[in-house]
């Protein structure tokens, strides 16, 4: 595409379909202890 | 659920529902933004016309073109994709009803220093000085186990107050669980949050064998950390702390660790600390803003927030730069992977607070988590008995993305997961509220994560 560049990302509809294991970090476990941001946790599951 | 928007010459365009990142030039950023305001591609291709007459490389058939991929990338679901999560909201919740895999060990409800910025009052969070005994901790470590179903891979903070004061009982403590995970096919992650004045060599092997994360408490400037952080005589607590925090950092290989600050009404202009941070040879860096009541003199006003958005934006730049330099440093809120982060059902369920995580008080009794811990009414139960209080555990379970109203139209929903509970109820009095000042610091943000995260992917095509 001239204009467009689409990174590539994780499809979120896509990973409704095989997410939800809960192994990952709880939100503010690791740092900041006063907000909630997911965005910066790493996904835990081994088969995505 | 689209949004745009441009930091320097970036364009970039956010598909909220699917997740994906579209980095457009100014002509499709314009495109997509029409289509968003529910025009039609025949009226789009004149009007741009008409705005870009003049310019040889906007012509009919390039914005034909331009409409095309606008309307394939609608088809892939990568543009204006529907928000079909809504059903999804709280099944992670529900699928693991009655699992914690994180506690926030509050070992010591005392500190050595008197901030007069502790969300925690000097760590008595309200009440009195106490101390965790053994017996507690290891009953919550038990509890933690014994509630953490299939999960692996368990979570314990030791928090304070100031966790050194208490440091014989985190050291069994740590002893104890290394001694049964294995058997209990569980494994732990240790981390460390604390102030630094009784950091010692011991403290330092012990930590670095054991902590997966330390947490080191330093606002920046030696002027700005000592206006707060002083011991009980009132001296500033910097120039003890900082060669301490170093020892630590540069023994740990520099790193597991985050050299944590808080900024208030007195520094907004936040981007000077982090720069000592970074002079003092610190890289794993997380600045966040001061929590207080709204008449607090510490807290941030609306002249101030305005400051620190722009400091948002000059703390990318001082990345990107940095990063160009070959010297890259970390900031918490701009780690951002794109393409491993997490789930949708993590990023529907909200952070877990009263659910999967809970804070111990050193007494043994259980809370949401550790802003909520001296709120009576929070109280959950005990590490003996469990939760004896499923009403309150049912307000938190019930947080998530769909659970505040103001949250719809949000687009930075699916990156807070509906946000903080304990801002929420101190801003609003519910913990299903919002706490908009926050909510517009996130934002920006995570414009900046975003931005940052494209450009170096960009860069490495």
């Amino acid at each position: 595409m001239k204009r467009i560049k689409t990174l590539e990302t994780r499809d979120l509809c896509d990973s409704a379909k095989t997410g939800g294991c809960g192994e990952c970090q709880t939100s503010c476990q690791s740092a900041c202890k006063t907000s909630c941001g997911i965005a910066n946790q790493q996904c835990e599951k081994t088969e995505k | 659920m689209i949004h745009r928007y441009t930091l320097d010459d970036l364009h970039i365009v956010l598909d909220v529902n699917s997740g994906s990142v579209h980095v457009v030039d100014e002509v499709a950023y314009d495109v997509i933004g029409l289509y968003d305001e529910g025009r039609t591609r025949e009226e789009i291709i004149p009007a741009l016309l008409e705005e870009y007459a003049g310019r040889d490389d906007v012509t009919k058939a390039d914005l034909e073109d331009c409409c095309d991929d606008v309307e394939e990338l609608k088809v892939q679901g990568k543009l204006f994709s529907p928000d079909t999560f809504e059903p999804l909201a709280g099944e992670l919740k529900n699928r693991s009803a009655g699992v914690v895999k994180a506690l926030c060990l509050h070992v010591a409800h005392t500190c050595n220093l008197n901030c007069s910025y502790c969300f925690a009052s000097q760590g008595k969070y309200h009440g009195d000085r106490a101390v965790m005994s053994f017996e507690v901790g290891k009953q919550a470590l038990d509890f933690l186990m014994d509630h953490s179903g299939t999960r692996r891979n368990l979570e314990v903070d030791f928090f304070g107050g100031e966790p050194l004061m208490n440091w014989q009982v985190v050291k069994d403590l740590v002893a104890y669980a290394r001694s049964v995970e294995k058997a209990r096919g569980k494994n732990f992650r240790f981390t460390l949050t604390t102030n630094g004045v009784l950091i010692d060599d011991d403290v330092i092997d012990f930590a670095n064998r054991e902590m997966h994360n330390v947490v080191l408490s330093l606002d920046g400037r030696k002027e700005v950390h000592d206006r707060f952080r002083v011991d009980y005589a009132g001296k500033g607590s910097w120039e003890t702390i900082v060669p301490k925090f170093q020892k630590l950092v540069q023994a740990r290989n520099n790193k597991g660790y985050y050299m944590r600050g808080t900024f208030t009404h007195h520094n907004p202009d936040f981007l000077e600390d982090i720069k000592v941070m970074l002079d003092l040879g610190f890289t794993e860096l997380s600045m966040e803003p001061v929590v207080c009541a709204a008449d607090d003199p510490s807290a941030l006003t609306a002249e101030d927030r305005e400051l620190v958005k722009r400091q948002y934006e000059d703390l990318a730049r001082l990345m990107r730069a940095r990063r160009q330099e070959g010297r890259p440093f970390t900031f918490y809120h701009y780690m951002i992977d794109l393409t491993g982060g997490p789930c949708v059902y993590k990023r529907l369920s909200g952070c877990g607070s009263g659910t999967e995580y809970m804070a111990v008080t050193p007494w043994g009794d259980l809370y949401p988590c550790h802003q909520f811990v001296g709120e009576e009414k929070f109280k959950l139960g005990d590490v003996w008995h469990g939760v004896t209080s499923p009403e309150v555990q049912e307000e938190f379970a019930a947080c998530n993305v769909y659970a505040r109203p103001e949250c719809r139209g949000c687009w930075a929903r699916l990156y807070c997961s509906g946000g903080c509970a304990a801002n929420a109820y101190h801003a609003t009095g519910s913990v299903k509220g919002v706490y908009e000042q926050g909510c517009d610091l996130f934002r920006k943000r995570m414009e900046c994560a975003i931005a940052l995260e494209a450009e170096r992917t960009l860069g490495e095509d």
